[in-house]
């Protein structure tokens, strides 16, 4: 008996063709891929029982000529799982045509949003645009801020930030419009 | 006595599905038959892991076939921690599914099909426990993930459908490569008993044996979600329904790390990969918790959590030694109660603030205190703050590390403590903001939105002290106005401002969270939906839960000395092999 060359080139081209498949973003090419995948795995099983022998039935064929048939039945039991997982497969599929009208390998919004995510952050929110109660105590940032060498005062340099607004002993509103 | 018990924790459960399925027009029968069910495999795995602990591994012969050509189930004491662990656990989510079921109405649902899923997903991880060959392995690998899929796209929802794709595909890849990996394993050896491919593996020439290893590692890292193989993870668990999701972040994942136990002690113990694998734990635990930490949503934080945690036992597979490998075992153990019991109380937090996004949630602690303390607990014990579990299992992993010296276990000793800390920061960001900000504090981005939409032209200015500021929670603004160190000026004009963000936070307050008591606090007395109190079955389930989190701190002790007994017969494989083959352990 000679070992055969036909069985691993099939098993390596259905490999081949089947990662070239799964690798498509159609749901349709990915069953394909899978199922030609889940084919070569199988002849993959059933090549490891090494060369062909008779059928493993005591009394039609002496036990030195049987071919092995443990990976026969191992194939079986791999054939029914592939079977059945690409029947769901498909069903899957179909729920999902029949819900967005698309059969392609669908996006995680969530990632996407979170990459996405820019800029403000709650934890790191600047405390000048928090309403004042929400503020972490002592916060005086924005007086920093424009402070100058000569500025004696905070009063002074708000002063002059605010100049033409009343100012603070009286309880009034900025006029409309003034900006910072 | 073990022999009788070893096969049930697969067959109730499979016998439990069909019967469930056969009472599925009645509710509440078809939930007592499936409880009844886990809580007799949780008795015999009990029975079985003191049994184990006692008199060392045992084997059985399914059909008396004789042992290398029959199929065998091997109990030992992985095998049986595991095993009480992982029906624990679907006991415990069990219950939770219960009720919530019955809080929603779920007579009414056709989902009569979730229980028997249920327990056909846990024959499956009991079968991948107690496999003792590996196409029984594949088989019970097979099982499970069968039943996941189902219930990882129960009810056909778009986004459930969507998650489900990529989980499904992933997973057929994996299983297929496990296939491919096992016909070469035949090819190379002609077995597939483990016990018998412990010796033949070893007489193979060292290229073949590093082929077939890795083959196998590779497709089981997958299913455990070690690093450049967890990408499917994040993206497809938070999307499935609460329980369904605490029980596969729990179980799923582990069933993997257990399979690479196996495959690194059992039948290559020359450690050829150890390395590989040290560094694949180190990305692990890295880039998982960073992750983690960029988040916004309660769920993907925690699916983050988990994949980095797989790093841990990764690591201590990877140390090779019986301090490291116990140090694994405990964690796995640690971390399946662990995690499930997060992904449960997640749950419950999507019921209370109707949400899982942290942007979105505030007030809980206020909404309900016992939910506060039913994260804080296992949170805490997640990031592994003294003295609960989380902590013995990292400081026995990382003592492992210590001892061994090396400078890469060193430099996992040190990313092992920084993913520790980082874990702290996830879940303390889930805490103080979920739970501590005010409740009516809108999402960051909707803020500067909402206020512009608020101070339309027509809006007058308040002054200071206006009842508006009642709108607030907190209900005393005006005097913290008064507080506020920036010159009265600027607090003018921010005024202005903040009564229009008054309005607009109070409004948003009153949609985005409705369901909290601050609402009662808030100026305007709207009549607000009364709020629904957690369904008591769901917060019970949890407590206790949180409870069984607790009480592993508390048998720390002696957990901690199974597993180290279960290292050592691992690192031994001598009971292993006696168990299969009977007598010397030599291979027929």
């Amino acid at each position: 008996m000679t070992p055969t060359v036909v069985l691993p080139l099939v098993i390596g081209g259905l490999y081949a063709a089947g990662v070239y498949l799964l690798l498509d973003r159609s749901l349709t090419r990915v069953v394909l891929g899978f199922l030609l995948m889940g084919n070569a795995t199988n002849l993959l099983v059933l090549s490891a029982a090494g060369p062909a022998g008779g059928p493993p039935i005591i009394g039609v064929t002496e036990p030195e000529d049987m071919s092995d048939p443990l990976p026969q039945a191992l194939v079986l039991t791999a054939i029914v799982i592939t079977f059945g997982i690409a029947s769901f497969l498909l069903a899957i599929i179909h729920r999902s045509w029949r819900l967005v009208r698309q059969e392609v390998v669908g996006v995680d919004e969530e990632d996407r949003r979170v990459a996405r995510r820019e800029g403000v952050h709650a934890d790191e929110l600047d405390p000048d645009d928090l309403a004042p109660e929400d503020r972490p105590a002592a916060h005086a940032d924005s007086l920093h801020r424009t402070a100058r060498a000569g500025d004696s005062t905070a009063e002074e340099a708000l002063a002059r930030r605010y100049a033409g607004i009343p100012s603070d002993d009286i309880d009034l509103p900025p006029t409309r419009g003034a900006s910072r | 006595m073990i022999s009788v018990l070893t096969p049930l924790p697969v067959l109730l459960p499979l016998l439990g599905a069909a019967g469930a399925l056969l009472v599925g027009r009645h509710p509440w029968t078809q939930r007592a038959l499936s409880i009844l069910v886990l809580s007799a495999v949780l008795t015999v795995s009990v029975a079985l892991l003191l049994l184990a602990d006692v008199d060392g591994a045992a084997a059985i012969s399914v059909g008396g076939w004789p042992v290398p050509l029959g199929i065998v189930l091997v109990v030992d004491r992985l095998s049986a921690l595991m095993l009480v662990v992982a029906s624990g656990v679907g006991l415990g989510v069990l219950v939770f599914a219960v009720g919530q079921g019955s809080a929603d109405g779920g007579e009414q649902t056709p989902l009569s099909i979730f229980h028997p899923t249920f327990l056909v997903l846990m024959a499956g991880v009991a079968n991948a426990f107690l496999a003792g060959d590996l196409f029984n392995l594949y088989v019970g690998f097979e099982i499970l993930l069968t039943a996941s899929y189902v219930l990882l796209t129960l009810g056909g929802s778009a986004p459930r459908i969507r998650a489900g794709i990529t989980y499904i595909v992933v997973s057929l890849l994996s299983s297929l490569l496990f296939l491919a990996a096992i016909a070469l394993v035949y090819a190379s050896t002609g077995t597939v008993n483990m016990a018998q491919l412990a010796g033949r593996l070893a007489d193979l020439p060292a290229g073949t044996q590093l082929l077939l290893q890795s083959m196998l590692l590779i497709a089981f890292a997958i299913k455990a979600a070690v690093f450049p193989l967890s990408a499917w993870l994040p993206d497809s668990y938070p999307t499935a329904p609460a329980p369904v999701t605490a029980v596969f972040a729990g179980l799923l994942t582990k069933v993997g790390v257990y399979a690479i136990i196996r495959t690194q002690t059992l039948l290559f113990p020359t450690g050829a990969l150890d390395d590989v694998l040290m560094w694949a734990a180190l990305a692990t635990m890295v880039v998982g918790i960073l992750g983690a930490v960029a988040q916004t949503d309660i769920r993907r934080i925690l699916s983050f959590t988990l994949v980095s945690h797989i790093g841990y036992m990764v690591f201590g597979i990877s140390l090779a030694t019986t301090a490291g490998l116990a140090g694994a075992v405990f964690y796995v153990a640690h971390h399946i109660a662990i995690q499930t019991t997060l992904f449960l109380v997640a749950g419950l937090v999507e019921r209370q603030g109707g949400s899982t996004a942290i942007d979105r949630l505030g007030g809980l602690a206020k909404a309900s205190p016992l939910l506060g303390v039913l994260f804080f607990v296992p949170a805490m014990n997640l990031a592994g703050i003294p003295p609960f579990s989380g902590f013995i299992g990292k400081l026995g992993l990382l003592q492992a590390g210590v001892q061994d010296g090396g400078w890469l276990p060193l430099t996992l000793v040190a990313a092992g403590a920084v993913t520790s800390l980082l874990t702290l920061l996830a879940v303390s960001r889930v805490w103080s903001r979920a739970f501590w900000r005010p409740a009516a504090q809108p999402p960051a981005q909707d803020t500067d939105r909402a206020a512009a939409a608020d101070a339309g032209p027509e809006l007058v200015p308040e002054p200071v002290g206006s009842p508006v500021t009642g709108d607030r929670p907190s209900g005393d603004g005006a005097a913290r106005d008064g507080r506020t160190p920036a010159g009265a000026t600027v607090a003018g004009g921010r005024r202005w401002r903040a009564s229009a963000r008054r309005a607009a936070w109070a409004r948003h307050a009153a949609v985005a969270t409705a369901s909290t008591p601050a609402a009662d606090q808030m100026g305007d007395h709207r009549v607000q939906p009364p709020l629904e109190p957690l369904p008591l079955i769901m917060v019970t389930s949890t407590t206790a839960m949180v409870a069984v989190t607790v009480s592993l701190t508390l048998l720390a002790g002696p957990l901690y000395g199974v597993a180290e007994r279960a290292a050592g017969d691992l690192r031994d494989r001598g009971p292993y092999l006696e168990a299969v083959f009977g007598g010397t352990g030599e291979a027929p």
